[in-house]
């Protein structure tokens, strides 16, 4: 898988969480689904919204707001699930919208302050402009995994 | 030796595979002797194996492997002679050898160092039986190093080559060499009654698989009087010389009493592999040597010149002179035949395990898709005699057909699983120097591939069990009146849609009041507690249960009963004991044929789908008002039939919503446990019986208490699929004899 930190140009996808931009390498992106009701699994992390059905197969989705700790939104018919791929498995991220695909060189790209001390900084990999808009560039195997905020 | 992109891999990869093959034949071969039916068939059937693997090993340079299946082969092949009998103890070295043997392919095929220690010690036993033969056999690099160009020829490298026609090959530097005399055409000409001339032309393929010449002419020379001449008249010049073609073949004149058929049987592993022609004296008695070089086919000799020296010339220049085209089939064609007779073939296809998960899966999707249609079409509100309704009936049929056959293509006999208990028995016997034997019963039983596969561990262990804990002593054994000899049984059957394997043993059965002891000494259960037969042999899958006074070398590794009740729960099974002291304990495994699908219950709690495996429900209640008692808050029990049953609101257990107040009218589920304790589940609606396609859920992220895996319905929604052991677990009780309750169970 490409790191977004490598040297040159990567394609990203940007996608809109509670007012704010965020993005994924596109290579790690498998498709992007519309809204399906997902089944809860019980007592489940709350970010965990359920399991979809995706042509046959189980899908873990997450709500990526509240697993970067972002307040929860209302639930509207722009929300899509963006499925994911990192290392053979596959996850769904519901986003509050897609926005546009944009290339970026690495120099475009700068390593977020280091604040990581929250959650929301540490799954951030580095920040981007892009039409003056600063694009956060998620880290995707930080993002899916969440062993420790499932333990916690 | 080979990379991903070698075309050299894929073959070597079907060579282990058929390895596979060959060592389950060995296997076989060597039970039907133990069982006492040594006939020569068996014996060449063994005999074979060890000989195709090592063949195919010498083709890819595996010579650890080649090394000792060399010897195990020429143990083997003392025993086709009749030279040796097979005993208690030679069987033992076999079996201990065709393990090993098993090993060694293992090993190889993952490009593993081999184990020398082991390797050595069993060539010793293996030599052993080998008598005087042991050292000129001993050094088996002489044989795989077959090097035609070895042989020492009294031959003029810068000839044209016409001296080479009729050249007395010396075998001196070849194992022990047979007494060949030269060839002289007077002694064939003499030769009346059973007299064969065999000409015998090896194709490149003979050495690539590993075979010898040498060894052939040796076998050959035990069936009678014997003159071997070596045809060297297609030698070609040092210069032009390929040394992975065989220039050389053998005219062999032999005066023997045996019928041509068992001249043929002796070349049967090379069959294909050259040129043979047999062919009685007295038929071609008129025209002697002539017509050898007619009997020369172009496929083995590029240029089957005759003796004129002008043709002996580059190979394509010389056109054959008369091939014979079907020189071999006459003569050896009766031998296929022979062996299909005695194993029935049975014709397979290899296919990637891959091919047949996708069609899994596929046809998981086409009974989904099946229920998708049969749900939108009964809300059409179509008359059920409609074309529509009746079509989709028949659909429903063949999706169910088509169901069960894909099922069955990832069947398998439970044979290999068994024979690698013949070897756990073999070992661990072994270890605890106790005699046992192990019955096989059943072993033709399908079972999923994935149930065989997981099923491998937990039989290992109660085989190990029963022969380390479940049989006595041999001097128990014969105090009690046994034979010394402690059997272990262990059978397969399909019943009732279920397959049960079941372990044996004819020991001293459950020493039922050491076992309470130790469960008391260990505080798993009160001291007072006054428990059942039944219940204290089912101490024994708790955890942190063992019986061993001792811990051996089988026992006492820290894997308990409790792991293996765990791992057949985890296939979907149940476990049970029973014993009989004085004559043994049986344990007795039930489980689903196929863990792809699943006869469910359909049921809906708190707005949710939800899917309970269907054997275990037990019976369905509505409550009544009164029937549900308080023990203590949080904690309800329902009478049914005269007994307590505990209850579980589902709802609250998986946290859809708050407890439920009050519980009149609610449906409950009764389920049976593997011990046979029940429990009692609240729900809010059956919806359906029905079988459903399995699918995993992927736990790396978050694994969800209680459930065991998720569904599709009919709708496209998923449905979780329950695990109410889990549940009642996790909500604080153990079910199993609510008085040997561990009180940690709650903090779970």
């Amino acid at each position: 898988m490409t790191d977004s930190t490598g040297t040159g140009t990567i394609e990203l996808l940007t996608f809109r969480l509670a007012e704010q931009e965020y993005a994924l390498d596109i290579m790690s992106v498998r498709e992007i689904r519309g809204w399906t009701h997902a089944t809860p699994l019980p007592h489940a992390p709350q970010f965990m919204k359920g399991v979809i059905n995706l042509r046959g197969t189980v899908l873990p989705v997450m709500d990526l707001a509240l697993r970067l700790g972002l307040p929860e939104r209302a639930q509207n018919d722009r929300n899509v699930i963006i499925v994911v791929k990192h290392e053979d498995i596959m996850t769904g991220l519901l986003v509050d919208a897609v926005s546009d695909i944009v290339a970026v060189t690495s120099e475009d790209l700068q390593p977020p302050p280091e604040l990581a001390s929250n959650m929301a900084e540490s799954v951030v990999s580095a920040l981007t402009l892009i039409d003056e808009r600063m694009i956060r560039v998620l880290n995707l195997p930080m993002t899916v995994n969440t062993q420790e905020s499932a333990a916690a | 030796m080979s990379t991903d992109n070698d075309p050299m891999a894929e073959i070597r990869a079907s060579f282990f595979i058929e390895c596979e093959e060959l060592l389950e034949a060995l296997q076989d071969g060597l039970q039907i002797i133990e069982d006492g039916a040594d006939d020569a068939e068996t014996i060449n059937i063994v005999f074979r194996a060890v000989h195709s693997i090592k063949g195919g090993a010498g083709a890819f340079g595996l010579e650890g492997l080649v090394r000792f299946a060399h010897r195990y082969e020429t143990v083997l092949d003392e025993v086709r002679a009749g030279r040796l009998d097979v005993g208690p103890d030679a069987l033992k070295v076999f079996f201990q050898a065709a393990d090993h043997l098993s090993d060694l392919v293992r090993i190889s095929r993952e490009d593993a160092p081999l184990p020398t220690e082991t390797t050595t010690e069993l060539l010793g036993a293996l030599d052993a039986f080998l008598g005087d033969n042991a050292g000129a056999e001993g050094e088996p690099d002489e044989d795989i190093d077959f090097q035609p160009m070895g042989l020492s020829f009294d031959l003029d490298l810068d000839d044209s080559g016409d001296d080479a026609a009729d050249t007395e090959l010396n075998l001196d530097d070849l194992p022990p060499p047979p007494a060949f005399d030269a060839y002289d055409e007077a002694t064939a000409a003499e030769m009346t009654g059973g007299a064969y001339e065999i000409t015998f032309i090896p194709g490149p393929e003979l050495f690539d698989t590993g075979n010898e010449p040498a060894l052939l002419l040796r076998n050959l020379q035990t069936l009678g009087d014997m003159t071997v001449r070596c045809n060297l008249f297609d030698l070609p010049p040092l210069t032009k010389l390929v040394p992975e073609i065989p220039h050389i073949g053998w005219t062999i004149t032999l005066t023997t009493t045996v019928e041509e058929n068992e001249i043929a049987s002796i070349f049967e592993f090379v069959e294909g592999l050259c040129t043979l022609k047999i062919s009685s004296v007295d038929a071609r008695a008129d025209d002697p040597p002539s017509s050898i070089a007619d009997q020369i086919p172009v496929a083995a000799l590029k240029k089957p010149s005759t003796d004129m020296p002008e043709t002996i010339d580059p190979p394509q220049a010389a056109p054959p002179t008369a091939p014979e085209p079907t020189p071999i089939a006459a003569t050896t064609n009766d031998k296929p035949a022979k062996q299909a007779a005695s194993a029935p073939a049975k014709s397979v296809v290899r296919v990637d395990l891959d091919r047949i998960e996708r069609l899994v899966n596929l046809v998981g999707e086409l009974v989904i898709n099946q229920a998708m249609l049969s749900q939108s079409l009964e809300k059409s509100g179509l008359s059920p005699h409609s074309d529509a309704i009746s079509g989709l009936e028949d659909f429903q049929r063949l999706t169910r057909d088509i169901q069960d056959s894909v099922m069955m293509i990832r069947a398998q006999p439970v044979k290999s699983l068994f024979q690698r208990m013949s070897r756990i028995v073999r070992e661990s016997s072994a270890a605890v120097g106790k005699d046992v034997r192990l019955q096989t019963v059943g072993e033709a039983t399908e079972v999923d591939k994935t149930v065989i596969e997981r099923l491998a561990d937990p039989l290992t262990h109660m085989i190990r069990n029963a022969v380390d804990h479940g049989l006595e002593r041999p001097d128990d054994r014969i105090a009690a009146g046994k034979e010394p000899q402690g059997k272990v049984r262990l059978s397969a059957a399909h019943r009732s849609g279920r397959v049960v394997i079941e372990i044996a043993d004819d020991g001293a059965g459950i020493n039922r009041a050491r076992v309470l002891q130790i469960a008391i000494d260990k505080g798993l259960i009160p001291a007072d507690a006054s428990l059942s037969d039944t219940e204290i042999d089912n101490l024994l899958f708790l955890p942190g249960f063992s019986t061993a006074a001792v811990v051996s070398d089988l026992s006492g590794r820290g894997v308990g009963m409790d792991v293996v009740r765990t791992a057949i729960q985890a296939l979907g099974g149940r476990i049970t004991i029973t014993s009989n002291p004085g004559e043994g304990t049986t344990f007795s495994i039930s489980l689903p044929l196929t863990l792809a699908v699943l006869d469910g219950m359909v049921i809906e709690v708190a707005g949710e789908t939800l899917v309970l495996p269907l054997n275990l429900v037990v019976e369905t209640l509505t409550l009544k008002k009164g029937d549900v008692q308080m023990v203590r808050p949080g904690r309800n029990v329902i009478e049914v039939r005269s007994g307590f049953v505990p209850l579980f609101d589902l709802g609250e257990a998986l946290g859809y919503r708050p407890p439920l107040e009050k519980f009149d009218g609610a449906v409950i589920l009764l389920i049976a446990h593997e011990d046979e304790s029940c429990a009692a589940l609240v729900i809010d609606n059956i919806i359906d019986q029905r079988q459903v396609v399995i699918k995993g859920l992927d736990e790396s992220f978050y694994r969800a208490p209680g459930i065991a895996a998720a569904t599709i319905l009919g709708d496209g929604q998923i449905a979780l699929i329950l695990d109410p052991s889990d549940i009642i677990a996790k909500a604080g009780t153990a079910v199993n004899m609510p008085n040997t309750v561990p009180a940690q169970g709650l903090s779970a």
